[in-house]
């Protein structure tokens, strides 16, 4: 059928609009259908993975799902994804949940250059241990600076308690500050010389805290300047246009926050 | 030096990656870390993991944390039979989805139902309050439920029709209310009857063998005043 089957092979098909590919897994994948990529950009898992598939033209159609407007909770939602988290993804029949999931997916499936998830044994590693830490470690007290400093005051109309905020301003600290010594050291990026999905995800993850006017990168310069290499990596145009929900959200009139989503709150 | 497995039973990432190796007969040194010693705080294995927690894994210079990063790692090195972690991209994403998704959930509550229900009153001899237990096993209760509907569904294992990495994660987590004494499987005949294929599938004596000091958690001695304030603020950062 095709000029070698090997991973990364292109076939022609019988179909001339037809591209197909083979990952190494043995199966043919369809290069040039578009994926279902269910995501709100306030998000941070869905900021990476948008990010990552704008960066390869990897073909995609944007199922917004709006998290102000509860649209997790809808019933069409449900179905993609009964966890009603974001982000989601649909090829075709399959659906697949979890960013690091999806990512690696995309990975995969796009034969994306390879410093993303590098082959090295050692490398990859590295990035697989970004991975895992991170949901726990960095995700978490990102999340919560946002709650705690921006949407709880906003939604309740009462400020958090002094005592709660220190707290998670030294846990988002503690968290940096683990990124910088254990992860980053003196590389310019966390694998190295080259971006890595752990870059990408922990850079989303970083900007997360900038919807409530805390600025993570302000802590060491180190780190600074690591982000700036990395928006420049993914391109600052990209960078932004992920970036711009996210920023606006403090100007978002909260008076007008679905009941629904008011109650799960 | 060749391979060495910073491990402590009592921790279910430990466990899990404990059993993947015997199971695969990957060789290596079982670097036992005490951890109600306190022993991953001590300065000489802070040389290994910084992060000073187990389990942590050196293989000559090289050393890694994160149960998943290492049992990946060890996954790729040995090169294992396909199942674990399966070359298919689907199945292999299904695989992922379940590691990525057990960090905040069902690994956490296992976690607190244990803290909350045994370690901190026998261990630590700290009171928890009804409530505060009431909804560490209620929140237990909901995780157990979605690995079922959302993960398990009708298939024979998590990820598809054979054991896989997910599995191993999963199973040793859910030991660790089993070990407080927590039935999670009652009442689920469906993910009964998957732990019995796991079990059975990583091997009886492997599995017990591996459980044999969870399983033992409500008889240990209380810890010494010492002892006690030295673990109190990183088990209270732990389980929050």
């Amino acid at each position: 059928m095709g000029e070698g089957t090997g991973p990364g092979a292109l076939a022609r098909h019988r179909d001339p609009g037809l591209q197909l590919a083979s990952c190494g897994c043995g199966a043919w994948h369809r290069l040039n259908m578009a994926l279902e990529l269910y995501m709100d950009l306030l998000s941070a898992p869905c900021r990476a993975v948008y990010i990552f598939s704008k960066k390869h033209d990897i073909p995609f159609n944007f199922q917004f799902v709006d998290l102000l407007k509860g649209h997790p909770y809808n019933k069409e939602y449900i179905k993609i994804n009964p966890l009603r988290k974001l982000p989601s993804l649909k090829d075709g029949k399959f659906v697949l949940t979890e960013s690091v999931a999806i990512l690696y997916y995309l990975c995969r499936k796009y034969s994306t250059p390879s410093h993303w998830y590098p082959p090295d044994l050692h490398i990859r590693a590295r990035v697989d241990e970004f991975m895992a830490w991170q949901h726990v470690a960095f995700q978490l007290p990102m999340k919560k600076m946002v709650w705690l400093k921006l949407l709880i005051p906003k939604i309740t109309g009462e400020e958090v308690s002094a005592e709660k905020m220190d707290h998670t301003v030294a846990e988002v600290k503690n968290s940096l500050k683990l990124f910088e010594e254990y992860f980053l050291q003196d590389k310019m990026f966390i694998t190295g010389d080259q971006i890595s999905l752990a870059d990408l995800v922990a850079v989303v993850e970083m900007m997360q805290p900038m919807a409530a006017n805390y600025n993570a990168f302000l802590n060491s310069s180190k780190v600074a300047e690591w982000r700036m290499r990395v928006e420049l990596s993914i391109g600052s145009g990209l960078f932004r246009e992920a970036h711009n929900r996210l920023m606006q959200l403090a100007d978002w009139d909260f008076s007008t926050l679905d009941p629904v989503v008011k109650e799960k709150i | 030096m060749g391979l060495e497995l910073y491990l402590d039973l009592l921790s279910q990432p430990c466990r899990a990656i404990y059993i993947f190796a015997k199971k695969n007969g990957i060789p290596f040194e079982l670097r036992t870390v005490d951890l109600i010693k306190g022993q991953h705080l001590s300065d000489a294995f802070s040389q290994v993991n910084p992060l000073k927690k187990v389990p942590a894994l050196k293989d000559g210079d090289f050393t890694l944390s994160e149960s998943v990063a290492i049992l990946l790692y060890l996954t790729h090195k040995y090169k294992v039979p396909d199942h674990w972690y399966p070359q298919d991209l689907q199945a292999r994403a299904r695989v992922d989805e379940y590691l990525a998704w057990q960090h905040t959930t069902l690994r956490r509550s296992c976690l607190r139902a244990l803290w909350h229900k045994v370690m901190f009153p026998v261990f630590l001899g700290e009171p928890v309050s009804p409530q505060t237990l009431a909804a560490t096993l209620a929140e237990l209760d909901v995780n157990v439920q979605l690995l079922e509907d959302k993960f398990l569904q009708n298939k024979a294992f998590l990820a598809g029709p054979h054991i896989s990495l997910a599995d191993l994660v999963a199973i040793t987590e859910l030991m660790h209310p089993v070990g407080a004494g927590c039935q999670v499987f009652k009442g689920r005949p469906k993910l009964a009857a998957w732990r019995n294929r796991v079990e059975a599938a990583v091997g009886e004596d492997l599995f017990q063998e591996a459980h044999e000091i969870i399983l033992k958690a409500k008889d240990f001695p209380p810890a010494d005043p010492t002892t006690k304030q030295k673990l109190m603020p990183r088990v209270l950062a732990m389980i929050q």
